[in-house]
């Protein structure tokens, strides 16, 4: 299929972009890997679509304040070749390889995969397991948004429709912090059945400040608050006993073989997050 | 300013282009349509095959999910001009002898991926060439003759 008609802007300033998100169903176009299939597939048909890719300052990582800010059109695999990830954004490196395949990160966006917020996708559960946060411009200037209070619900996040998502800050590692990632899919590259991605404190021989973000199981990336808590008292069988998620059957996996999934990655996550103790 | 339609001009394959295109176009459907360069293919329109894969300014992409009006100055690489330029020429070469095709679908995009992979590692492993064209379907041979082609090549520009 092919797309119905619209029109297009290559947006010369974030000043121009903000005022056009003024039309009527005015869509931002970043890297194009999630919102031109949808555009092919006629699942959605904007009027006007305003392309970021060329704004300047809105690419790069920068280390800043104890933080790594990534700046919204950096490209997936900028980020997966980037030294400052590896060493500052351990957890962020570790899911890189997960999204899609080499020819869809030579293109998506940081910004995009979080603005977008698939349900099953790596970064938004990275943002909220590191109690990250996002940078918005709009109409009434800049604001900050922390990643727990940023995913609302299915795509809905605290972004409004004049909204542009300009960076997301997330704290820089130390060698306190423990972090640990998994997930499991059909295909290497597809989006996950389950995943989960977690961040801790080294606390003597334990954990402590534990956030478990499961994506492919909810609506949003979700935390898993009583696991949390069970996890630092090192107990994790009954962490897993604990998960609450209740995920929807869908062609790939019944909900019930999903949260099965949900218990087997916490798992191997907490020997994630224990192995890195030196 | 918007519009519907768009003035572009790139280079495809070395040569300087310049077009009027409907903003809706992707540029894959441009290349083969307005060019008539037909060797980039149309699979699935969603990023899912791979079978769209064409360079743009030196980076494999989805040539489904990228709009012909956004390549304004952009340098666009596609088989015809690759092939031409002899660039992968042994990958081509071992493609045939190992079987590597059939139908011969999804053979523009395999051979621009892997030649990104042997590019930045020209000594891949077998693992690594399969997760690197693990987003690219191919109906036909089931993948092995692929991989096996891929691997001597990197053995053979490893090794040099
Ligand atoms: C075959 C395939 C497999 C994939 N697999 C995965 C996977 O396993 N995991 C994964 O996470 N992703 C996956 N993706 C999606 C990919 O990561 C996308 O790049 C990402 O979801 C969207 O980023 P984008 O830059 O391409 O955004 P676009 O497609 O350009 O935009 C997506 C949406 O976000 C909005 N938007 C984008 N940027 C901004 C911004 N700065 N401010 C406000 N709104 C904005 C757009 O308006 C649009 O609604 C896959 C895609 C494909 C085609
Ligand atoms: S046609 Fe572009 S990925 Fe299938
Ligand atoms: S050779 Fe037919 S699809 Fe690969």
């Amino acid at each position: 299929m092919k797309p119905a008609p619209f029109a297009y802007a290559k947006a010369r300033s974030l000043d121009e972009a903000i005022a056009l998100t003024g039309e009527a169903d005015a869509r931002i176009l970043a890297g194009g890997q999630s919102l031109v299939a949808t555009l092919n597939m006629r699942l959605s048909t904007p009027s006007l679509l305003i392309d970021i890719n060329g704004l300047p300052n809105l690419s790069g990582i920068a280390r800043k304040n104890g933080h790594v800010e990534i700046g919204a059109l950096t490209r997936h695999a900028e980020a997966e070749r980037s030294n400052d990830i590896t060493q500052h954004a351990p957890l962020i490196a570790l899911a890189m390889p997960h999204i899609g395949h080499p020819a869809i990160r030579n293109r998506g966006t940081i910004g995009g995969s979080i603005a977008f917020a698939d349900p099953a996708a790596e970064l938004p559960a990275c943002l909220l397991a590191l109690g990250g946060e996002v940078e918005i411009a709009g109409e009434n200037g800049k604001r900050t948004v922390k990643a727990d209070d940023f995913f609302k619900g299915l795509l809905e996040t605290a972004l409004g429709p004049r909204d542009i998502l300009t960076a997301i800050r997330v704290p820089a590692a130390d060698k306190n912090m423990r972090v640990g990632f998994a997930e499991l899919a059909r295909r290497h590259g597809d989006y996950a059945l389950a995943g989960l991605a977690a961040c801790a404190r080294a606390d003597g021989k334990g954990v402590k400040d534990v956030r478990l973000a499961f994506f492919g199981v909810g609506n949003t990336p979700l935390r898993a608050k009583k696991s949390e808590a069970l996890l630092a008292e090192g107990k994790i069988e009954a962490a897993v006993e604990a998960l609450d998620m209740t995920p929807q059957d869908d062609v790939q996996a019944t909900g019930k073989t999903r949260k099965h999934l949900a218990g087997v990655l916490l798992r191997r996550v907490a020997a994630q997050l224990t192995e890195a103790r030196l | 300013m918007s519009h519907r339609h768009i003035d572009i001009t790139l280079t495809v394959n070395g040569e300087r282009i310049t077009e009027r295109v409907d903003a809706r176009t992707t540029l894959v459907d441009f290349l083969r349509e307005t060019l008539s360069l037909t060797g980039s293919h149309v699979g699935c329109e969603h990023g899912v095959c791979g079978a769209c894969t064409v360079r743009v300014d030196g980076a494999i992409v989805r040539g489904c999910l990228m709009l012909a009006a956004q390549c304004d100055g952009a340098r666009v690489e596609t088989i015809e001009g690759l092939s031409d330029a002899g660039e992968m020429a042994d990958l081509q070469k071992a493609f045939e002898t190992r079987n590597a095709l059939q139908c011969g679908f999804c053979t523009p995009g395999m051979l621009l991926t892997a030649q990104e992979l042997l590019q930045s590692n020209p000594k891949a492993s077998r693992d690594e060439i399969r997760e690197h064209i693990s987003g690219n379907y191919c109906r036909c041979t089931g993948y092995h003759a692929i991989v096996d082609a891929i691997e001597s090549v990197a053995q053979s520009r490893g090794g040099k």
